[in-house]
Order: structure tokens, then sequence, then C-alpha cells
């Protein structure tokens, strides 16, 4: 029969497993599941019985250092409590012809513009516009599951999309 | 045989040493984090934009980030913002809107605009209406980007006390 003191025991070492747990989550990376259909092919293919899960990395967070094409995770403009997946576009300055009209917009200063990778169902960028970097909350860097396709996430950039003149001037 | 067995044990109670060690710097330092990103954290705020109420020359504010996560957040909260311009930079301004809320303000042109502020965004405007740079500039700021919220002020010591929503 276990004593009290050895229950004691177990909900200190609960506890401190919690603490540093959920440090490394805020700090380091954590691991998320996805739901929805917006980023695949690279997330959640159509073929694909289970949810992915992907390995999300916050050491970006502290500099803030985002690049093109890379993939984020976001808390959604309109409801902060939504965390989207999504893929950078444009960084501050580049100007960006959306691709359902022939608009050229320019994406201004601490904003991206942030797209999914399935256009059909996708709510992104094209219906609210640019979002600020500080909403990011970490970068995707790898899948973890399903098994056959675990392996890193890779950069995607539309070159066409961004006027060259732009693009030599901030890469 | 004696001595390596003597060298063995040693080598285990070390090692047991070190983990131990090593756990208790680890449990302090996410003590600590846990403490200032959900719960509160000080912070030095300066510059012209909230005046009166804060100094020009810097305030320590206490922020509490804790009642932000669960919408508890009203008008006339002083709040610690994430600049939409520059996600480095932080922001001491007074909501004056939540969503839904209809604005009027004073653009720059000297025209009056009246806008609704939009879901899942505030309207954050600085105390001193001649030198901020707020919501009259960049527009309505997602929730998202909030921080925290200031509640108290422990330096100087002069005006230490509880910021009050006005």
């Amino acid at each position: 029969m276990a004593s009290p003191k050895y229950w004691w025991g177990v909900a200190k070492k609960c506890f401190t497993v919690g603490l540093i747990s959920l440090t490394v989550s805020d700090r380091c990376g954590s691991i998320t599941p996805i739901s929805g259909q917006s980023m695949s092919p690279t997330f959640n293919p159509e073929h694909s019985t289970f949810k992915d899960y992907v390995l999300v990395e916050k050491f970006c967070l502290m500099k803030c250092n985002f690049s093109h094409g890379d993939v984020i995770v976001f808390s959604s403009p309109s409801n902060h409590k939504e965390k989207h997946v999504k893929r950078i576009i444009a960084m501050p300055g580049d100007w960006l012809s959306t691709s359902d009209s022939y608009d050229t917009v320019k994406i201004p200063q601490g904003h991206c513009w942030v797209e999914g990778d399935n256009p059909a169902s996708s709510a992104d960028s094209r219906s609210y516009g640019p979002i600020p970097l500080g909403l990011a909350q970490g970068r995707v860097t790898h899948i973890l599951w399903p098994p056959q396709r675990i392996g890193k996430v890779e950069k995607v950039v539309p070159e066409h999309r961004l006027s060259m003149t732009t693009r030599q001037t901030t890469s | 045989m004696w001595a390596s067995k003597l060298c063995q044990w040693q080598w285990r109670s070390i090692a047991k040493e070190a983990l131990d060690r090593t756990i208790t710097v680890a449990k302090f330092l996410s003590l600590f984090h846990i403490t200032d990103t959900y719960i509160f954290s000080p912070t030095i705020v300066y510059g012209p934009s909230m005046l009166p109420t804060l100094n020009v020359r810097g305030d320590v504010l206490l922020i509490d980030k804790l009642s932000h996560r669960f919408g508890n957040l009203g008008l006339g909260d002083i709040v610690i913002v994430q600049s939409p311009s520059n996600p480095r930079r932080i922001l001491t301004k007074r909501v004056l809107g939540m969503e839904g809320d209809v604005v009027s303000y004073n653009a720059h042109t000297g025209f009056v605009k009246t806008l609704v502020v939009p879901k899942g965004h505030v309207w954050i405007q600085g105390d001193n209406l001649y030198a901020s740079n707020d919501s009259r500039h960049f527009g309505a700021v997602p929730y998202g980007l909030i921080q925290g919220k200031a509640f108290c002020r422990i330096w100087p010591f002069a005006e230490i006390g509880f910021l009050g929503s006005v």
C-alpha cells in the first residue's frame, strides 16, 4: 500500500515535468497536429486518414528572422484563439501580384503575406490582407507523423509573383 | 576488484548528484519563465505618448499577462502591444474600442473619421493625442498582438500604486 509520502513525491515529479516541458515548448519547439486541408498537399494530402503531426520551432521568434517560403504558425487576426498554419509568400517591402486578380500589392513594414498551399480551400491573406509579423507563433520545420512522410518541410518561393527589382534589394 | 567496485559506486553517485543539480536549475529557470510569460512581469516603458498618465523618462510597470488570455480586457485598460509595423517594438497604449465598437477620431487630414472596429481587433490610442503613434495611423490592431495589461506602477517610488482604468 502506497503511503501519502509516496504520492506527494509523484505529484512533485509531475509538477517538475510539467514546468520544464511547458518552458521547452514555449522556448524551443513543440509538436502540433494539423487539421484542415488548407496546406494540402504539404500537410494532410487527400488520401491520408490520420492528421499530420509537425515540429514547430520557436527559436526564430526571438529575432523575428523569417524568410520567404517558410511555413509559419500564427494566431488568426480575426480570432486570437485560433492558430493557422500558412506559408509566407512575401516579406516587408516586396511588391506582390495577387494570384486571382492582376493587382500588385506592396507589403507594409512589419507585415507579411501568407497563403495556404491549397488555394481552393484556404482563408488567408487573399481575404484579410497582410498580417503583422508579431502574430507569428513559430515556424514549422519537420513532419513527424505519418512515418512515410517524415522529413523536412521544403521552402517554396513563388519567384514569378514577386517583382524582381525588390527581390534584389531585399535579399 | 574491491577498488573497482568502489570507483563504480562513486561514479554513480556523482552522476546522480549532477542530474539532481541540473534538474533543480532547470526547474528554477522554468518557474521564472512561466511567471514571466503567464502571470506577471516588470517592464520599463518610456516615451511621450502616454503623458500625463506615465512619465516621459520611464516608469517600471507590472504587467498582468494572464487576463488578456481569457478575454478579460475592457475599455480604458492600459495594454502592452507589439507594434504592427515592427514586431520587436513594444508600445504602451490605452484600449479605446473593442471589436464591434464605433470609433470616431481626428485623422491627420483634420477630418473626423468614424469606423467600426473589425472582428478580433482592438482600437488603441495614447493619452497624449499630439505625440502618439497609434491606431489613428495604423488602424485597429489584432487582439493577438496584445502582450499584457499594465496594472501597477512600482517605480518611481513617489508615484507607486495601481493604475486605474479611465
